[in-house]
């Protein structure tokens, strides 16, 4: 069975500094709680999550100009999967974060999404922190 | 040196497995006779009839809205407060063991605490426990006793029956002799199984402890929940041929389905295998296909795993009285909400407001040293209260975040103190599914509203007339000589119903 599910969060910076740090491919274990590490070779991506367990993934899409990325877990649990991370500029300072999970089995959809909540909360107090940074703190 | 707290809660167990409540099937003479001796509730309610909020509400002695964990899959936060805080602070050397279940079980990312104490070889603290010693329904995930079984016993590992399917649903597979759902022949020895775990490492931790030490220990069994696979060699105790069907099951399809069709639409719905609302249930199975045969077996596997629950209790309490502490303690004994068990052709749990899921064992069995006398309560008191109950036996004051009263000792105590009404309420978002009940039991009625949401439109409800129709047959709720009981019973319901935590917390996975 097939879920869909999707977060979003308002941050108080703008798109472009948000964007250098989500749209970062290397850089998703900085700000996404419970993965540990991401490794990239041309368009594949193992991400290594809290249990130690290795998650393979093919990158789709990163769009610059749209600010935004896609990318499909591979690892044979799922029938299908597709992330998506829109970053929305709102103001010069101000922009939504939108990150979308589509998953068959749609179980995992919402616990891949349940990781997303939280990352976007992480990336949200990153980028609002005074000492403004993109380099993450993880 | 105070009064020793052990607290007993099974998972998902009806009223009516207790000999002490008038079941016939299972034998429970342990929890009986600690009823005997205390102070036995007729009508406990919890706030949710699913596990994460009505253990966030034993917890914190907090209404669900209250503390926020309005599903399953919603996180109790890690800064929540908690009565074994309170305790611990007080002195109190505090423990659970068992099943936790205060955040997410399916935790790939390794996000929730509770699921690393086991992978790190660590036992706590969280939440106000010195030790925290986590099992659940089966051996499967990261908690201690899946650990502690695969490192000692890795052939028994397989022997249970699989939770979940191959595409991570709850697991709609027959098993068992009639091929009923969730029923299984598990081959583990007893002395394996998670029961007897949780008895011998509660008996291990109370071990360590000083003579003179007050103690706070939350002992809590996975079972009675589904699955339904006992040790196959304690299945034999009772032949599913020979157990009645639960009196709450509708022989007749025609009169069952109608009785269900004078309940809001999701009743129906579900029955017929159209709309599943909720997580807990299995997506492919359809209640309608239920089969007496197939209700007798589950109906006495349950009642199997509520003998070995009862013969547990009596271990540790025999380990009680060995180290000269029976005088001083209090044994409260209960379960997180009930199980349809059958009634009205529905098993397992979900959306569903009556007694089979809401109607809960409660027992209090004070120290004997407080020279309590043996009482019935049949005034509506609920899991909220719990936690100010346990304040209120280490002589400490009731924080004013709890939101519960401590529990009465008998019908005279409840009505001097005002114990009317218990609520409960379920609200539910999972996959463009939504369902939202408010519900309040007073006066010998059963009242739930409905707000709209994806099969209600917001006028629908359920009234019932407790005295005059134990089994919630009969929904009065449109009835018009009636329209008064609802319309007082709906006013109270929304003057005491404590407003929703905002922002609303995310559901973070599906259990």
């Amino acid at each position: 069975m097939y879920g869909s599910l999707r977060h979003e969060i308002r941050i108080h910076r703008s798109a472009a500094d948000v964007w250098a740090l989500a749209g970062d491919v290397t850089k998703l274990h900085t700000w996404f709680p419970g993965i540990v590490d991401s490794t990239v070779d041309g368009n594949m991506r193992v991400i290594t999550m809290g249990t130690g367990l290795p998650m393979p993934e093919e990158i789709l899409l990163i769009d610059h100009t749209q600010r935004r990325f896609q990318y499909r877990i591979t690892a044979p649990i799922f029938v299908h999967h597709r992330g998506t991370i829109d970053v929305i500029e709102l103001a010069d300072d101000e922009c939504l974060v939108v990150y979308s999970t589509e998953a068959d089995p749609r179980t995992m959809a919402l616990v891949i999404a349940g990781g997303t909540a939280g990352a976007l909360v992480e990336l949200k107090r990153q980028m609002e922190a005074p000492a403004l940074s993109t380099e993450g703190s993880n | 040196m105070g009064r020793k707290i052990l607290f007993i809660t099974t998972d998902q167990q009806r009223y009516d497995t207790l000999g002490c409540n008038g079941g016939t099937i299972a034998r429970t003479p342990v929890i009986d006779g600690v009823a005997a001796a205390g102070v036995r509730y007729e009508r406990a309610h919890p706030q949710s009839v699913v596990c994460m909020p009505s253990r966030s509400t034993m917890l914190t002695g907090q209404h669900v809205s209250t503390h926020g964990v309005w599903m399953n899959g919603v996180p109790l936060p890690e800064d929540a407060p908690s009565v074994a805080e309170v305790l611990q602070d007080a002195g109190y050397r505090t423990a659970i063991i068992g099943k936790p279940h205060f955040e997410p079980f399916l935790d790939p990312f390794a996000r929730f605490p509770e699921n690393g104490f086991a992978r790190n070889g660590t036992f706590g603290p969280h939440r106000g426990f010195e030790h925290f010693e986590s099992a659940t329904h089966g051996a499967a995930g990261p908690l201690h006793y899946a650990r502690w079984l695969s490192s000692t016993h890795p052939e028994a590992v397989g022997m249970f029956y699989p939770v979940l399917d191959g595409s991570l649903e709850v697991n709609a597979m027959g098993g068992g002799d009639t091929g009923a759902p969730q029923a299984w022949v598990n081959n583990i020895p007893k002395d394996w199984y998670h029961t007897d775990w949780v008895a011998d490492r509660t008996i291990s931790w109370l071990d360590s402890l000083g003579a003179d030490d007050d103690w706070f220990c939350w002992m809590s069994f996975p079972d009675p929940h589904h699955p339904w696979d006992p040790p196959a060699g304690e299945v034999g105790r009772i032949d599913w041929r020979d157990v009645p069907l639960v009196e709450g099951y509708i022989e007749d399809q025609t009169e069952r389905e109608r009785v269900i069709d004078a309940k809001p639409r999701h009743y129906r719905a579900w029955y017929d295998g159209t709309l599943v609302s909720n997580y807990e249930a299995p997506a492919k199975w359809a209640p309608a296909t239920l089969t007496p045969d197939q209700l007798r077996e589950v109906t006495a596997l349950n009642a199997v795993e509520c003998e070995l629950i009862d013969e547990a209790i009596g271990r540790v309490l025999a380990a009680i009285a060995q180290r000269g502490w029976d005088d001083d303690v209090d044994i409260v004994f209960t379960t997180d909400h009930g199980e349809l068990g059958g009634d009205f052709g529905l098993m397992f749990k979900g959306p569903y407001h009556v007694d089979g899921l809401m109607r809960l064992p409660l027992i209090w069995r004070p120290a004997p040293s407080s020279s309590a006398t043996p009482a019935t309560v049949t005034r509506p008191v609920g899991l909220v209260d719990l936690a100010p109950t346990f304040c209120a036996i280490a002589g400490l004051p009731v924080p004013a975040w709890m939101e519960g009263t401590p529990l009465p000792v008998d019908d005279g105590d409840a009505d001097a103190r005002g114990f009317e009404r218990v609520l409960t309420e379920w609200d539910s978002d999972l996959f463009g599914v939504s369902v939202h009940l408010r519900t309040i039991t007073r006066d010998g009625w059963v009242c739930t509203t409905y707000q709209p949401g994806t099969a209600h439109d917001g006028t629908e409800g359920e009234l019932y007339d407790l005295a005059n129709d134990p089994l919630q047959r009969e929904n009065r709720w449109d009835d018009p000589a009636f329209a008064a009981t609802r319309s007082d019973l709906v006013a109270d319901l929304w003057d005491h119903q404590p407003p929703m935590k905002s922002p609303l917390p995310a559901v973070q996975a599906p259990v």
